[in-house]
C-alpha cells in the first residue's frame, strides 16, 4: 500500500477544485464566495506542504511520483504567488465582470497540474501533469471573451501550445522507444551508452519545455498572449507555469540525463544566452507595459537557464534563488499594475505611467524598486539572484556566458531606465485612484519591502535552497 | 573597543534620511526636514572627525575592523580603514552638509525627496571607502548609481534625461566586467577578502585579464580618456549639489580602487600597464585641457578640466613611488575641495543670471567683490598655486614621476601650463572686463550662506595648502605599507622568474 498522507496536499486541492464546482453550480450568485473559498484552499494547501518539508525523500506509485526537497520547495513557492495572485486579482476580476465562479477553479486546477508537473518522476505523470495546467491555461488566457485581443491569445496560445506538446510528446515516445521504460530513474540506468534516439528525445523535450517557458527561440507566443489576456491571468502566467516548467527542467535533465551533460549542455547555454540578449533587445521598442514584462521574463529566464546549464548542484539552487526572487518582482510589478486604475479602467501603456511621481509618489516609489531591482542593480533583491547565478556560471568557467549575460543586463537596464524617466522625469498625466483592495496593498508592500531590505539577510534564503540537491 | 564606529557612519544618513522621508512637512516649506538633514551629515562629519582623532597613524592594519556574517559561507561584511580611506571617508563627510546648505539655492521642487536622495548617497560613498570585501565594495560602490541618476534625471537642467541615462550606462558597463572579476577572484583565491587577498596573492597568469576588468570599471568613473565623455554632459545637466559630489568623491572611488584594488591585487598587472596608464593619462592631461580652452560652458570647462587633473591622479599613482602616490591622494582630496567649490561658484552665479554661458558674464568684479576675492582663490588652486592645495599634490606627482620617467613628466607638466591658461583665462572673462548685460548690476554680492559654505572650502585649501603635514601624516604609513607590499611582489616574481 502506498503512503498516501504523502499526496494529500494533491488530494486535496483535487476535492477542493469539484467541490468548488458543485456549489458554484447549484448556488445562484455564488462566484465572490467560491473565489475566497478558493483562495482560502490554497492558504491550506500551503499549510499541508509545510507540513511535508519535513519528510525525507520518498518516491510513490513505482518510483513514478517524487515528494523530495526539491518538489516541496518549488510548490511552496508556486502556492505562495499563486495566493497573492488570487489576493492582487480580485478587484480586477470583479470590475472587469470577469468574476465568474470558473475563474478560481480553473486557476486551482492549474495549480494541481502544475504540482503534478513538479512532483513528477515519470514521462507520462510529467505529460499529464502538463496537459492539464496547459488546458485550464488555454481557458484562462481567453477568460474574457468578449475581448478581440484575449480571444486571439488564448487561440494562439492554444495552438502554438499544442504544436509544443506534439513535439514533446515525440520525444517522450523516442525515449520510450530507447530506453524502454518512461521512468526517469530507470532511463538512467537504461542509458549507459549514448544512443542518437535518446537524443534526439532529449532534445525534441527541451523544445517542448523550453516553450513553456519561453525562451528564446520559443517565445514568440509569450508577448501576445501576455499582452491579450486579461492582467490577472497574465501574471499567472508570469509566474507560475515557470515555476512548474523549471522544475521538471531540473528534474528531467539532472535525473535521467545528467550522462549526457555534453550532449544538452550546449542547448542550454544557447537558449539562455539568446533568451538574454533578446529579451533585453526586444523589450526596449515597447510601448505597452505588459507585453515589456513579456519580453523582460524572456530575459529573467535566460539567466535561470544560465544556472540551469552549469550542471551543478549549485547551479540548481542559483536558478531556484533566481525564481524566488523572480517571483516577488513580478508579484510586485504586477501588484503596481493593477493599481494604475481611473474610472474603472486599468491603463497599461508605458505613456500612462508619465509624471506618476507627482500624483503618486509611494506608487512611483514602489515601482523605482521594483525596475532598478529588475535591472539587477544592487544593493537590491535582483541584484543577489544574478549574483548567485553567476557565482555558479563562473564557478564553472564558463565565462562566455557571464560575460554575455552581463553585458545584456547592461542593455536591459536601458528599457527599465526608460520607464524610471517616464515616472520621474516626464510631466503629470493620470491621477489614479486609490481605492485599492487590501490583499493588493499588502502584496505590494511585502513584496516591495521583501526587494528592499533582502540585502541585510541574504542568507536565510540561500540556506534553505542549498539543502536541494538533486544529482 | 567594539563600538561600530564605521557602520555607525555608513548607517546614520541612511537613518536620516528614513526620518525625513516619514516627517510630514508638507506645509512650512520643507525647511525642517533640511535642518533634519543638515544635524544628521553635521553629526556624522563630527564622528569621522573623531575617527581621524583616535585613528593610530603608525599603524599599517586596518583599523576599527567590523567583520560579520553576511552571505553565509561564502562573503562576509568586512568593513575597516586604513590612513587612505580615512582621508576620503572625512571628505565625504565635510562635502555632504556642504550640498545641502547649497541646496537652498538651487532646488525648487521636491527638497524633501533631494535631501533623502543625498544623505543615501552619504551613506554608499562612505560605504565604499570602508569596505574589505570585493563583494561589499562593489554593492556600495553600484548602489551608488541609484541616487545619483536620480539627482541628475529629476533635478537637473534641459538635457537632464540624456544625461543621466549616459551616466548610468557607461558605468554599468564598465562596472559588470569588475563583477565577472570579482566573482573570478573568489573561486581562483577562494576568498573576496581583501586582507586575506593580500596575503594570498593572485595567481600571475590571471592578473592581466582581472587588472583590465578593474581597469573597464574604474577608467569609466575616473573618468580616463577615452570613457569621459560623461562626465562634462553629467555636470553640465547636474543640479550643483549634484555636481559637487560628483566632482568632489565619486570620481575619486575609482582613484581610491586603483591605489587599493589594482595596485594591491595585481602587482605584476600593475606594472605591466604602466605604460598604457600613462598614455592615457598623458592624453587626458593635455588633450581635455585644450578642450578646456574651447568651452563656451562654466561648468563644461571645469568638467574638462576635472578630467585633466584626474589624469594627474593616475599618473601619480601609476608611478608607484611614494611622492608619487602620496601625491595623487593629496591631490584627489584638494581637487575634491577645489573642484567642488567651483561648481559651487558657477551656481551661485548662475542662480542669479540663468545662464552658464562664458560670454553672457564680465565685469563681476564691480557688482560682486566678495564673490570675485572667493572666486580667485579657487582658481589659483586649480590651476596650481603655491600655498594652496592643488599645488602640493601635483607637485608630488610630477616629483614621483620624474623619478619614474623623464619625458612622460616633462610632458604632463605642460598640463600645469594649460591649466593656467584655461583657468585664469575663465576668471578673466567673468570677473574682469566690461559688463556686457546690463541685467548684471542687478545681480547681488554673496548671501550668508553662501560664504559660509565657500569659506568653509576656502580654510582647508590654504590652511593644508601652507601645512600639509596632518594629511601627510595620516597616508603616510599606509602609502608606505602598498608600496612595501608592491615591491615585495615585483621582486619575488622575478627572483621566481630567474
Amino acid at each position: 500500500m502506498e503512503n498516501l498522507e504523502l499526496i494529500v496536499p494533491e488530494i486535496f486541492i483535487s476535492i477542493a477544485i469539484m467541490f468548488l464546482l458543485i456549489l458554484g453550480v447549484f448556488k445562484k450568485n455564488s462566484s465572490i464566495l467560491v473565489y475566497n473559498l478558493a483562495t482560502i484552499s490554497l492558504i491550506l494547501l500551503l499549510a499541508l506542504i509545510y507540513n511535508l518539508s519535513s519528510i525525507s525523500d520518498t518516491s510513490l506509485f513505482n518510483e513514478s511520483y517524487k515528494i523530495d526537497k526539491l518538489s516541496n520547495f518549488m510548490k511552496f513557492l508556486m502556492i505562495i504567488s499563486g495566493i497573492f495572485v488570487m489576493l492582487t486579482s480580485s478587484k480586477y476580476l470583479q470590475i472587469n465582470k470577469l468574476n465568474k465562479i470558473e475563474y478560481p477553479v480553473l486557476v486551482l486546477s492549474s495549480i494541481l497540474g502544475m504540482m503534478v508537473m513538479i512532483s513528477s518522476n515519470d514521462l507520462i505523470v510529467f505529460y499529464m501533469g502538463l496537459e492539464l495546467q496547459s488546458l485550464s491555461l488555454y481557458v484562462l488566457a481567453s477568460f474574457n471573451r468578449e475581448n478581440l485581443l484575449s480571444t486571439e491569445s488564448g487561440l494562439k496560445y492554444f495552438v502554438l501550445s499544442a504544436l509544443s506538446s506534439g513535439l514533446l510528446l515525440y520525444g517522450c515516445s523516442l525515449i520510450y522507444g530507447f530506453s524502454e521504460t518512461t521512468n526517469f530513474n530507470i532511463i538512467l540506468d537504461n542509458s549507459n551508452e549514448i544512443q542518437y534516439g535518446l537524443i534526439f528525445g532529449v532534445v525534441f523535450i527541451i523544445v517542448g519545455l523550453a516553450f513553456k517557458i519561453s525562451a528564446v527561440p520559443f517565445h514568440m507566443w509569450a508577448p501576445d498572449v501576455y499582452q491579450g489576456s486579461p492582467t490577472s491571468v497574465t501574471i499567472l502566467f508570469a509566474i507560475l507555469p515557470k515555476i512548474a516548467a523549471l522544475t521538471v527542467f531540473i528534474r528531467f535533465l539532472y535525473v535521467p540525463f545528467i550522462n549526457m551533460i555534453d550532449q544538452w549542455q550546449l542547448i542550454i547555454v544557447f537558449l539562455s544566452i539568446a533568451s538574454m540578449i533578446f529579451g533585453a533587445v526586444a523589450a526596449i521598442g515597447q510601448t505597452n507595459l505588459k507585453r515589456l514584462v513579456a519580453y523582460s521574463s524572456i530575459g529573467h529566464m535566460g539567466y535561470a537557464l544560465a544556472g540551469l546549464a552549469t550542471g551543478t548542484n549549485q547551479g540548481i539552487q542559483s536558478s531556484i534563488t533566481y525564481m524566488s526572487i523572480y517571483l516577488v518582482m513580478n508579484l510586485a510589478f504586477f501588484s503596481c499594475l493593477f493599481m494604475l486604475r481611473k474610472n474603472d479602467d486599468y491603463y497599461e501603456k508605458i505613456e500612462d505611467l508619465s509624471g506618476l511621481s507627482k500624483n503618486h509618489p509611494l506608487l512611483a516609489f514602489s515601482f523605482l524598486i521594483i525596475l532598478f531591482s529588475l535591472a539587477g542593480i544592487p544593493p537590491l533583491a535582483g541584484f543577489f539572484a544574478k549574483f548567485y547565478v553567476f557565482m555558479s556560471v563562473i564557478e564553472e568557467s564558463m565565462y562566455f556566458l557571464a560575460v554575455v549575460g552581463l553585458l545584456s543586463t547592461v542593455i536591459a537596464a536601458f528599457y527599465y531606465l526608460r520607464i524610471i524617466k517616464i515616472i520621474y522625469f516626464d510631466p503629470e498625466k493620470h491621477k489614479y485612484e486609490t481605492n485599492h483592495s487590501v490583499g493588493l496593498k499588502i502584496t505590494l508592500i511585502l513584496s516591495t519591502l521583501f526587494i528592499i531590505v533582502y540585502f541585510i539577510y541574504p542568507s536565510g534564503l540561500t540556506e534553505i535552497v542549498s539543502k536541494i540537491n538533486v544529482i | 573597543m567594539n563600538f561600530p564606529i564605521l557602520s555607525s557612519l555608513i548607517l546614520l544618513p541612511t537613518l536620516g534620511a528614513i526620518f525625513i522621508l516619514f516627517t510630514n512637512s508638507s506645509n512650512k516649506k520643507y525647511q525642517s526636514s533640511k535642518y533634519v538633514a543638515l544635524f544628521i551629515s553635521l553629526a556624522n562629519f563630527l564622528l569621522s572627525l573623531y575617527l581621524w582623532f583616535i585613528f593610530d597613524k603608525s599603524s599599517v592594519e586596518f583599523q576599527f575592523l567590523e567583520n560579520r556574517e553576511w552571505l553565509s559561507g561564502y562573503i562576509n561584511y568586512k568593513v575597516g580603514v586604513d590612513g587612505i580611506s580615512i582621508l576620503f571617508i572625512i571628505l565625504t563627510t565635510f562635502i555632504t552638509p556642504i550640498c545641502i546648505i547649497s541646496v537652498n539655492a538651487t532646488i525648487k521642487n521636491k527638497l524633501k525627496d533631494f535631501l533623502i536622495a543625498i544623505l543615501i548617497m552619504e551613506t554608499f560613498m562612505i560605504g565604499v571607502f570602508c569596505s574589505l570585501d570585493l563583494v561589499v565594495f562593489y554593492l556600495f560602490f553600484e548602489a551608488g548609481l541609484i541616487p545619483m541618476f536620480l539627482i541628475i534625471g529629476i533635478w537637473g537642467g534641459e538635457r537632464r534625461v540624456y544625461s543621466a541615462f549616459k551616466f548610468f550606462l557607461y558605468t554599468l558597463l564598465g562596472s559588470v566586467l569588475m563583477l565577472i572579476a570579482i566573482i573570478s577572484i573568489y573561486w581562483i583565491a577562494g576568498t573576496t577578502d581583501v586582507e586575506k587577498l593580500y596575503e594570498v596573492g593572485i595567481d600571475a597568469k590571471y592578473q592581466n585579464l582581472l587588472w583590465l576588468a578593474f581597469f573597464s570599471s574604474f577608467a569609466v568613473k575616473t573618468p580616463m580618456w577615452p570613457v569621459h565623455t560623461w562626465l562634462p554632459d553629467a555636470h553640465v545637466e547636474a543640479p550643483t549639489a549634484g555636481s559637487v559630489l560628483l566632482a568632489a568623491i565619486l570620481l575619486k572611488m575609482a582613484g581610491y580602487g586603483f591605489i587599493r584594488f589594482s595596485l594591491g591585487l595585481f602587482p605584476l598587472a600593475s606594472e605591466y600597464f604602466v605604460p598604457l596608464i600613462f598614455i592615457l593619462s598623458l592624453i587626458a592631461i593635455i588633450y581635455t585641457s585644450f578642450v578646456a580652452l574651447m568651452q563656451e560652458d562654466m561648468k563644461k570647462l571645469i568638467a574638462y578640466s576635472s578630467v585633466a587633473h584626474m589624469g594627474f591622479v593616475t599618473l601619480g599613482i601609476f608611478t608607484m613611488t611614494q611622492q608619487g602616490i602620496e601625491g595623487s591622494i593629496f591631490q584627489m582630496i584638494s581637487h575634491g575641495l577645489i573642484s567642488a567649490a567651483l561648481f559651487l561658484c558657477v551656481g551661485v552665479i548662475y542662480e542669479r543670471h540663468h545662464t552658464r554661458l562664458i560670454s553672457e558674464y564680465g565685469g563681476l568684479v564691480s557688482v560682486m567683490p566678495r564673490y570675485a576675492v572667493v572666486f580667485m582663490v579657487f582658481t589659483l588652486g586649480a590651476l596650481g598655486l603655491p600655498g594652496t592645495t592643488g599645488f602640493i599634490g601635483e607637485f608630488l606627482i610630477l616629483m614621483g614621476t620624474f623619478k619614474k620617467n623623464f619625458i612622460v613628466a616633462t610632458i604632463a607638466s605642460l598640463g600645469v601650463i594649460l591649466a593656467a591658461a584655461y583657468m585664469l583665462w575663465l576668471y578673466k572673462r567673468i570677473i574682469f572686463g566690461e559688463i556686457v548685460n546690463q541685467n548684471l548690476k542687478l545681480m547681488v554680492d554673496l548671501k550668508r550662506f553662501e560664504i559660509v559654505i565657500l569659506f568653509s572650502l576656502v580654510l582647508p585649501i590654504i590652511l593644508f595648502g601652507f601645512y600639509p603635514e596632518p594629511l601627510m601624516d595620516t597616508i603616510k604609513v599606509s602609502v608606505g605599507n602598498v608600496l612595501e607590499m608592491y615591491n615585495l611582489n615585483i621582486n619575488s616574481n622575478i627572483a621566481y622568474n630567474n
